[in-house]
């Protein structure tokens, strides 16, 4: 029973990451632009987001709760938006290869991540590793009363409030995409932007404002994995990367619906850290168990594919830039 | 009310480049009418009607709306003067939902369910049969057609243009479309549509409008025309081309089609039940409206076309004795199995070239697989690229310059050349002469007849009556698909070609 | 009914497809690109380090060029980039998305260390290099081939399929170095056969690297005559260009993807046999190291030509040494390279779109 728990709280944290960036890539994707600089944008959150509240907790020397909280969020959140706009502006604007623009983004985020996690405090002056204690202690707060219920507490409100803040971001997409005007008109960009351009639509706009709103979501998967996953620090090991491209393989499994992360998310994280839990696994084939995310994912694309249903497949001019007059 | 005009449109020119498309047009609608728009292809109908739903803009001219002086710059301008166009290509997203298609980029706030509501009233008003929350990829043609109309009717349109509304209509679809039109009509609105079904024309409209290469001829109460004072109109005066028409070589039976029956993705026969015999020596024009099946005529030949069961398509070479069967056969299988076939196609750089390729490594595009290198031979290739530039005069920098950089007539040049000079016994050629200048159309119309003399058996598809009067020996006219007769050109007159274009024939008639 | 009457504007910037450029004008357009990304990245630089900008590139210079070492390092990296550049040019010609070079490379990988892990002192040096270069390519084919047959048989979505073969590739990786650990904990394979150095490049004229070198310089050699001048390489132009057109030739198109990616797969398995037996003589999740995904950019920024690849990588590794050198003097992190990477590939996509179309200000420009 104690290890189910710690499993399903596994998964929980670890599929709160991903679903960030699931989430924030469907608002992309709905507008036909396939951002694959998903892993970038969350270094870039999580690093700005980090090095906001760095900056702060050692300027005094009593950091306000408040103050670090809103200042992580914005950090982040700027810092993920500006790189879905650079996105944007390439794309957009520039009509650049999505794929090639997506993956120098990733680069980029790879590298402005982690240089500055690994530098920061250096640059700063300090020694050692750079941590932000207040600012981690306040996305790691528990519901007083809620999370004490026993069992029933520890899976469901044994986690910060970004677990929860999540849920809620993927809900309220699933009614602006299907059911306001708005929503409506943004995916109608992404099937067709053509027609929406006859229908009156601002086709432009609507394709920026999905991928920065789109980058700033993904991006809180940054500050989320910074902030409450590994406790406020940095960790130069890649796994941002790696869950980067989770997040987009979910994106597939969730046949690009919000509401599907939310156990998508989960049942990811589950296999991802099953390995732990299974008994007699030697460490070898806890690597091959690592894999089921992604093959799981690959049968589902292979899946839509074959069945050929117009609404599971994803936006149908996703990945091309739209171009007026080449009607 | 009675002297309001719903919309006139005074003056009116529209040139593309060199291309005048309308020319001083001057055409007036009224309140509670059906006016059909009756043209031949290329006769600027759409074009004009495409100024009033703010797709283009005219070069010069005025357009009134109930009296007044508008400016219609885009699609919304049109709206906000209550004009709605339904295009012949449909502006749907497939994953939607009628409904959802319905209040698509409209500002004002409404729910799905009054949005629904409206819907149905609006189908219940006008006799629609349209489930609001039916997927579009799950509609049939006539129903994507019936939603665009709702569309437009749905953000308060008065006056309708619809743009060949019948061209992919079953007879049943298409009764049950004019019911829906008269019933407009009768609520007040005011309804264009373009067409070149005479008797179409003769059955829904009030009165009839006629333009022939850009320009207006006149107007005339329905009630007073018949099916052959329209075509008159429609066509014109015979021009005298002065093309050549040598006299059949010997001509000989090389491909017989038999049965030739061709399914679009919705299950429709755009091609129905076809039977015709092609000779060598011979040009064989083939005329119709466009979009009545040539394409996949020509393709199906080719082997590029899935055909229904029974269909088949034999060929007689000229040495042998047993014909062979072309159909289920890809364009690699007919070359091996030693027939020469050439095929000049509609789409010259979508399908005939490639764009980005100069001339020398176009004119491998069929014959780069021959020979057992593993790599590709280029100097016959370039030394065929050198001769047709010179032969046909093809202004290019070089052979290597992509074609895709040189102008029309350069680039049909170089397809025929090629097709050509790959010595054919069959050649067959879609539009081969469109948007080229006359120059360059008198070079083809003489490249086509020394194959001619030469004994090649060639097809030409055209749009131009003139031409095919003049060129072709025969001429086979496809009416919706269906074969509506074959004529001889010399004997035939303009008016009965025209007639049998827009006119299926029906059973009793034949008799 | 509202009437109203508006005036019909020409708005201010129209976007305009070009048809052609001069060569040396689209060349001139990219040089002032990167030109304005080195000053972008000096400012970087600068803002970081409080560095002279012109020392930095004089540092970044003697990091990349400044010993023997340095320079063969230099070439070293080089190759491996251009190895994988090379295996997708053909793909990407034919307008396929195979974003799946690190997993096709890793694959090779995984085969060579196996053979040298297995078969290296079981067979003589000939043969075990032929079953290395062999099993490399087949296992690199087979992990190009997959998402083929799916996108021809199905249209299955290549460029995402490619992205999480990859995933699976780095799995099965670290699968094999758990299996394969030594010493025992460590989690790594180590060198492997240090002793024997059997399934070693061996040196060539004293140096390290040359063979890498000639390995690939015939590779970027033959794949340009193979796109340019072969059979096949005249179907991938006409497939990549128009299917239609494709099948008006009589090609048969899901024939093509599939045999293509073959090639590319195994090309790029190639590279992971020079990564491992060539390079760092051991296998990690690391032997590819992102250069599958950066070596997509190069081949994509040079337009397919197998030769412009070998300017556009040495161009990027040089930034990625010099960088790597900035960093390590002002003991910074090495991921500094990525930044000015990113930068400057940033700078040169955004110049292609002024070299494939053309602004047109107010209503005079209009033809």
């Amino acid at each position: 029973m104690d290890m189910l728990v710690t499993l399903i709280q596994a998964a929980v944290a670890f599929g709160t990451v991903i679903m960030f960036g699931c989430v924030g890539e469907i608002l992309t994707e709905k507008s036909g632009s396939l951002n694959l600089g998903v892993p970038g944008i969350m270094y870039i959150g999580g690093i700005a987001s980090l090095a906001g509240t760095f900056l702060y907790e050692r300027s005094t020397e009593n950091p306000s709760t408040f103050v670090c909280l809103v200042l992580a969020l914005v950090c982040g959140i700027v810092g993920s938006m500006l790189a879905g706009l650079l996105f944007g502006f390439l794309t957009i604007t520039l009509r650049a290869n999505q794929n090639v623009c997506g993956l120098a983004l990733t680069i980029f985020g790879t590298g402005i991540g982690n240089f500055f996690g690994g530098s920061l405090n250096k640059l700063a002056g300090g020694v050692g590793q750079i941590s932000v204690p207040t600012t981690s202690a306040a996305f790691r707060a528990r519901i007083p009363f809620l999370a004490d219920l026993g069992v029933f507490g520890d899976i469901f409100f044994q986690y910060g409030w970004m677990v929860f803040a999540v849920i809620v971001i993927a809900i309220l997409l699933h009614f602006f995409l299907n059911r306001t005007n708005t929503g409506l008109n943004l995916r109608a960009v992404g099937e067709n932007p053509a027609t929406a351009d006859a229908a009156g639509i601002n086709v432009t706009k609507y394709q920026y404002l999905s991928v920065c709103i789109g980058a700033a979501i993904t991006g809180l998967g940054g500050v989320y994995y910074v902030m409450d996953y590994i406790k406020g620090t940095w960790a130069n090991d890649g796994s941002i990367e790696k869950l980067g491209w989770l997040a987009l393989a979910l994106v597939i499994f969730t046949t690009w619906k919000p509401l599907n992360s939310i156990w998508g998310a989960y049942v990811f994280g589950v296999l991802y850290w099953a390995y732990y839990y299974i008994p007699g696994l030697t460490r070898s084939s806890q690597e091959l168990f690592k894999m089921l995310p992604y093959v799981v994912t690959i049968v589902v694309l292979v899946f839509i594919s074959v069945r050929n249903k117009k609404e599971n497949l994803g936006p149908a001019h996703l990945g091309r830039s739209y171009f007026r007059e080449e009607r | 009310m009675e002297t309001k005009t719903a919309i006139r449109l005074s003056h009116v020119t529209k040139t593309f480049g060199p291309v005048v498309a309308n020319n001083d047009v001057s055409l007036e609608i009224r309140h509670g009418e059906i006016l059909s728009l009756l043209g031949e292809n290329g006769s600027g109908k759409t074009t004009l009607m495409n100024m009033l739903s703010g797709i283009y803009y005219p070069d010069s001219g005025t357009i009134y709306v109930n009296d007044e002086e508008v400016t219609i710059s885009s699609p919304k301008d049109a709206f906000d003067c209550g004009i709605g166009m339904i295009h012949q290509h449909f502006k749907l997203v497939d994953v939607f939902s009628a409904a959802e298609n319905v209040i698509l980029g409209i500002d004002e706030k409404c729910s799905s369910k009054e949005a629904e509501e409206r819907i149905t009233d609006i189908c219940r008003k006008y006799g629609f049969d349209i489930d609001p929350k039916q997927k579009v990829y799950e509609m049939s043609v006539s129903q994507k057609q019936t939603l665009e109309i709702i569309k437009v009717l749905y953000r308060g349109a008065n006056i309708l243009i619809l743009d060949e509304p019948t061209a992919v209509l079953t007879p049943q679809e298409t009764d049950k479309l004019f019911d829906i039109i008269k019933n407009m009509r009768d609520d007040g609105k005011s309804v264009i549509i373009i067409t070149h079904k005479l008797h179409e024309v003769l059955r829904i409209s009030d009165r009839v409008s006629i333009l022939r290469r850009g320009e207006y001829v006149g107007t005339v109460e329905t009630k007073d025309a018949t099916a052959l004072s329209l075509t008159e109109m429609m066509v014109g005066k015979k021009v005298e081309l002065n093309i050549d028409r040598p006299e059949p070589v010997d001509p000989k039976l090389r491909l017989e089609i038999r049965n030739l029956t061709v399914k679009n993705s919705e299950g429709f026969n755009v091609l129905d039940n076809v039977n015709f015999d092609i000779y060598s020596g011979e040009i064989l024009g083939i005329a119709g409206i466009s979009g009545c099946g040539q394409k996949e005529l020509l393709e199906s030949i080719a082997g590029l076309q899935m055909t229904a069961p029974g269909s088949s398509v034999m060929y007689t070479a000229p040495d042998a004795d047993e014909p062979v069967q072309l159909l289920g056969k890809n364009p690699r299988q007919i070359k091996n199995m030693g027939i020469s076939l050439s095929f000049v196609p509609e789409d010259r750089l979508g399908m005939g070239l490639v764009g980005s390729m100069g001339m020398t490594d176009n004119m491998m595009l069929k014959s780069y697989n021959e020979g057992r290198s593993f790599f590709t031979e280029k100097k016959a290739p370039k030394e065929l690229a050198e001769r047709i530039m010179q032969e046909l005069e093809v202004i290019t920098p070089g052979v290597n310059t992509p074609v895709r950089r040189l102008s029309g007539g350069n680039v049909q040049k170089v397809l025929v050349g090629r097709e050509i000079a790959a010595g054919p016994k069959v050649l067959m050629t879609a539009y081969a002469v469109r948007g080229l200048d006359i120059n360059t159309s008198y070079t083809i119309y003489r490249l086509l007849n020394e194959q001619k003399k030469a004994g090649v058996a060639v097809v030409y598809v055209g749009e131009d009556l003139d031409v095919l009067m003049e060129l072709c020996d025969k001429i086979l006219v496809l009416c919706g698909g269906k074969l509506n007769g074959i004529v001889d050109a010399k004997t035939s007159t303009k008016e009965e070609v025209g007639l049998l274009m827009t006119h299926l024939r029906t059973e009793q008639e034949e008799k | 009914m509202a009437n109203k009457v508006k005036h019909h504007r020409e708005p201010l910037v129209r976007i305009v497809k070009r048809d052609s450029m001069p060569v040396a004008k689209a060349i001139l357009i990219r040089a002032i690109a990167i030109a304005l990304s080195l000053v972008v990245c000096a400012v970087v630089i600068y803002a970081i380090t409080k560095m002279n900008p012109l020392k930095v590139y004089a540092t970044m210079f003697e990091g990349a060029f400044g010993s023997k070492r340095r320079i063969w390092m230099l070439v070293r990296d080089t190759m491996m980039m251009l190895c994988i550049g090379v295996a997708l040019a053909p793909a990407f010609k034919m307008r396929f998305w195979n974003i799946g070079a690190e997993g096709q490379v890793l694959m090779g990988g995984i085969a060579t260390a196996a053979c040298m892990i297995y078969l290296g002192d079981v067979l003589p040096t000939p043969v075990l290099f032929a079953v290395m270069v062999i099993t490399s390519c087949v296992c690199g084919a087979v992990w190009g081939m997959i998402p083929a047959i799916f996108k021809s048989r199905f249209n299955t979505n290549e460029t995402l399929f490619t992205l999480m073969m990859n995933y699976v590739a780095i799995q099965i990786t670290a699968y094999c170095v758990s299996i394969w650990e030594n010493p025992y904990g460590s989690n790594t394979v180590g060198i492997i056969n240090p002793q024997t150095k059997a399934g070693w490049f061996p040196a060539l004229f004293g140096e390290q690297y040359m063979i890498n070198v000639f390995i690939v310089a015939a590779l970027t050699i033959a794949m340009f005559f193979y796109l340019r001048s072969s059979k096949h390489g005249y179907e991938i132009s006409v497939v990549g260009e128009s299917e239609n057109t494709a099948r008006y030739a009589g090609i048969n198109v899901s024939k093509v993807f599939v045999r293509t990616m073959i090639i590319s797969g195994a090309v790029a398995g190639l590279a992971g046999f020079i990564a491992v037996s060539g390079v760092s003589h051991t296998i990690s999740t690391d032997t590819a190291g992102g250069r599958g995904f950066t070596a997509i950019i190069v081949a994509w920024l040079a337009k397919f030509n197998t030769f412009t690849m070998v300017l556009i990588s040495v161009l990027i590794i040089f930034l990625e040494k010099g960088a790597i050198e900035i960093a390590s003097k002002f003991q910074l992190s090495e991921y500094a390279s990525k930044i000015i990477t990113g930068i400057i590939l940033f700078f040169i996509l955004g110049s292609e779109f002024f070299i494939n179309y053309k602004l047109i200000i107010g209503k005079k420009g209009a033809k």
